[in-house]
């Protein structure tokens, strides 16, 4: 008897011992497969990246060409600026480093070289400092668009390309004389939009983007919360709340072109608020992030334990009081991180604002929030659209901008909530 | 606490009366419109706002449609003062106009655009004819045993479709319906294509609807790509693919001679020169659209007309040259610009005829 039961236990044993093994490779199987996940999505976004900065750095550097340029004074004279032909004189610019050139087929292909915004370049100088006017200088002058391409290798030289073999001489020859080179663009980072490549900036999508989310930011963060505290601690839970719940859940889901529909309806037709302006921007996008921060706010209010709210009561504070002095400042950490949230998916909306008209040309820099503007994805939109070669790489250095941007809001994000976190 | 709360609700009250004072005003022009000329209303717009005291006109790209139903809502200043087209405005849209107020509507025409079927520069380039668009790229094509009945399209490569052309896959890459560049290339390329067999175009004469529905619709077994509304990308996937074949605007193309070449429709190259004395068959007229009762009240519409319409924009050797836009010959020229200077005439019943 005793001996049958050893011998059961034995094969109980090896049927363990047997089945151990598998049950350890089940699991380093199921560890691999996660290492395998992370892996693959990691490498997606080393790809994303790698991508983005290879396309995007050469655009935060542009071709500058030197030339030799005289202030005539038969052309240039204080009072008259406005009417100066600045075009003429970086014409004439050209033709002095390359006197032998004739023929206007020719001339023309010489003058292509430099930037259709080199005379506004040289009229800005004038009107600073009218005491250049009667003196040669050497001036570094932007490149046109697609010279910065072929010096960037983007376009090849091959004659019968983009350049002739004419221009294709011409640019050794700069080259050859040092008169070629590539500096830091600060324009992309002072100019609004144009349709030059060599010209366009992100500066008035960036305000943009910033007036819209001030607007935002200012109207979704108080009545997301102001709505989260009162669903969470006074309204009294009956199918009212039930119905109000549900609704919000719902609004969260809602695909955002919903909104700018909404936004075109109420605050354009109805309210007749401008078009492309920030403002209603800034008011369909509040509509957009506002069932975020009330959901992530009720959340935050329910993890502070209900002690907190008990010992208040307990010494005698008012429900206000015992809300506004401990409830909520234990709560604010995570509201914030859930408004972060909202704002950084408001940050990279496009559909709602294509159809309150902010996907529209914009070349002044908005300084107001009733002034046209368009924001920052929608400038990406709108370049990745454009013909000309050279807005590749400001697409790319425009979605770079774009991340940076994002980064910094989630790091004072992070920021805020280790300062305010609180553990118990 | 309800005190403050009603002060609270009597400021926002009246914040909004204030915003809209501000929107009463408006000290720059607003455009709308078609995509197509977009690229080409934007340099204008930006060479006038560079050079003059004006503000630089904002330019939204909605579409020739959704430019034209902004533009016909009304008279004031939440209205856009001009759209652009890529086809003539329609009676429809024109009795809108009418209708809510807009009473006097200058049209001015700006030239000329050519949509092209390109491949990879590495590959050969074709020679095709309006036909052969029509029975490669059709859902339906008449039998090619004979009799006048339609088939399902069953031509897999070029070759099948034109003996003279290669053997290669059809692959075409174009636009989604919502483009207008696509209305125009089903309405002058496989419309021109289905016409030449006869019965087709008797069909046109008899049944209009039918016959559209016919030239139309393009097969959708993946053959026809939609690649979307991004010209460029068209671009960058047929320089991976060189077997594929790609339709875009004429700018795209001059902007990107040095990656992708044009096919020839119907003996002709689709160069500037060819589209700018009509021999090219696939192209269109581009307009755009003014409200005469916002010229004077709106800063800058004046000149901005006059910018637009000025030798060296629209004209032989102007910069929307340069940008790919094909200019009018000059007689034409001329007129419209009469037209933008004159602010007269406008469009009238007559001219729907």
């Amino acid at each position: 008897m005793s001996k049958r039961i050893l011998e059961d236990s034995q094969t109980a044993t090896e049927i363990v011992r047997a089945g151990l093994k598998r049950r350890y490779r089940a699991e380093k199987r199921f560890r691999i497969f996660g290492i395998a996940a992370i892996v693959i999505s990691l490498l997606f976004l080393v790809i994303l990246f790698a991508d983005i900065l290879g396309k995007g750095l050469p655009a935060f550097r542009q071709t500058h060409i030197r030339l030799s340029v005289f202030f005539d004074p038969d052309e240039l004279s204080p009072g008259t600026l406005d009417s100066a032909d600045f075009h003429g004189i970086v014409k004439k610019s050209c033709r002095t480093l390359f006197p032998e050139v004739a023929g206007r087929r020719r001339k023309k292909a010489l003058y292509k070289l430099v930037s259709a915004g080199a005379p506004y370049e040289i009229r800005k100088m004038v009107v600073r400092n009218p005491s250049l006017i009667g003196t040669v200088k050497e001036l570094w002058l932007p490149a046109d668009d697609e010279l910065d391409m072929l010096m960037k290798g983007a376009i090849s030289r091959d004659p019968d390309g983009r350049f002739n073999v004419d221009q294709l001489a011409w640019i050794e020859r700069l080259e050859d004389e040092g008169r070629l080179r590539k500096q830091f663009n600060f324009t992309f980072f002072t100019a609004g939009d144009s349709r030059d490549p060599e010209l366009a900036g992100i500066l008035g999508a960036l305000s943009g983007t910033i007036l819209t989310l001030l607007i935002t930011l200012l109207l979704s963060f108080p009545i997301g919360v102001a709505t989260a505290v009162y669903l969470e601690e006074f309204a009294k839970e009956n199918r009212w709340s039930d119905f109000l719940e549900v609704n919000i859940n719902n609004l969260a889901a809602v695909p955002s072109i919903i909104f700018g529909l909404l936004g075109l309806g109420v605050f354009i037709n109805l309210f007749g608020l401008p078009r492309s302006a920030p403002l209603v921007g800034g008011l369909v996008l509040t509509l957009m992030t506002l069932p975020t921060i009330i959901i992530a706010g009720r959340a935050a209010l329910k993890a502070v334990p209900p002690s907190i709210r008990e010992a208040a009561l307990g010494i005698g504070a008012s429900p206000m009081q015992t809300v506004i002095h401990h409830v909520l400042p234990l709560a604010m950490p995570g509201m914030l991180t859930g408004t972060i949230i909202g704002m950084a998916r408001a940050l990279g909306e496009t559909a709602p604002l294509l159809m309150i008209g902010m996907v529209a040309f914009i070349v002044d820099i908005p300084r107001s929030f009733s002034a046209p503007s368009t924001a920052l994805p929608v400038q990406i939109y709108l370049w990745a659209d454009s013909p000309e070669r050279a807005f590749t790489e400001k697409t790319s250095a425009a979605i770079i901008v774009l991340l940076i941007f994002l980064i910094c809001m989630n790091a004072s994000a992070v920021y805020l909530r280790k300062k305010f976190e609180r553990r118990w | 606490m309800k005190r403050k709360l009603l002060m609270l609700a009597a400021v926002v009250m009246m914040m909004f009366p204030a915003v809209m004072c501000q929107a009463a005003a408006r000290d720059y022009v607003s455009i709308v419109g078609s995509s197509t000329i977009y690229p080409f209303a934007t340099v204008v717009a930006e060479q006038f706002g560079k050079s003059t005291k004006y503000k630089t006109p904002k330019i939204e790209s909605t579409g020739s449609g959704g430019g034209l139903k902004l533009f016909a809502s009304g008279i004031g200043v939440q209205h856009p003062d001009i759209t652009n087209a890529s086809r003539r405005i329609k009676k429809s849209e024109y009795e809108k106009c009418q209708k809510n107020g807009v009473k006097e509507v200058l049209e001015i025409k700006i030239g000329y655009d050519g949509i092209v079927v390109a491949n990879s520069k590495k590959a050969p380039r074709l020679k095709l004819t309006r036909r052969d668009l029509f029975l490669a790229l059709a859902q339906e094509v008449p039998n090619p045993k004979g009799g006048e009945t339609l088939i399902e399209n069953p031509y897999k490569t070029w070759k099948d479709v034109n003996p003279d052309l290669p053997a290669i896959k059809i692959r075409v890459l174009g636009p989604p319906p919502t483009s207008g560049t696509r209305d125009a290339f089903v309405e002058l390329a496989m419309q021109g294509g289905a016409k030449t067999f006869s019965w087709l175009a008797a069909l046109k004469k008899n049944d209009k609807n039918k016959f559209k529905a016919i030239a139309h619709t393009i097969r959708e077994d993946g053959a026809y790509v939609e690649a979307g509304e991004n010209d460029n990308l068209i671009v960058q996937k047929l320089e991976a693919d060189r077997d594929s074949l790609g339709i875009f605007g004429f700018s795209f193309l001059d902007q990107n001679t040095d990656k992708v070449q044009g096919s020839w429709v119907d003996g002709v190259e689709p160069t500037f020169d060819n589209i700018a004395e009509g021999k090219y068959p696939v192209s269109r007229a581009l307009y755009f659209y003014v409200k005469k009762a916002h010229i004077d009240v709106i800063p800058g519409m004046r000149g901005y007309l006059v910018e637009f319409t000025s030798e060296k924009a629209f004209g032989e050797e102007g910069y929307l040259g340069d940008r790919g836009l094909i200019p009018m010959p000059k007689a034409e020229r001329n007129k419209y610009r009469k037209v933008a200077v004159e602010l007269a005439p406008s469009l009238s019943a007559a001219d729907f005829q």
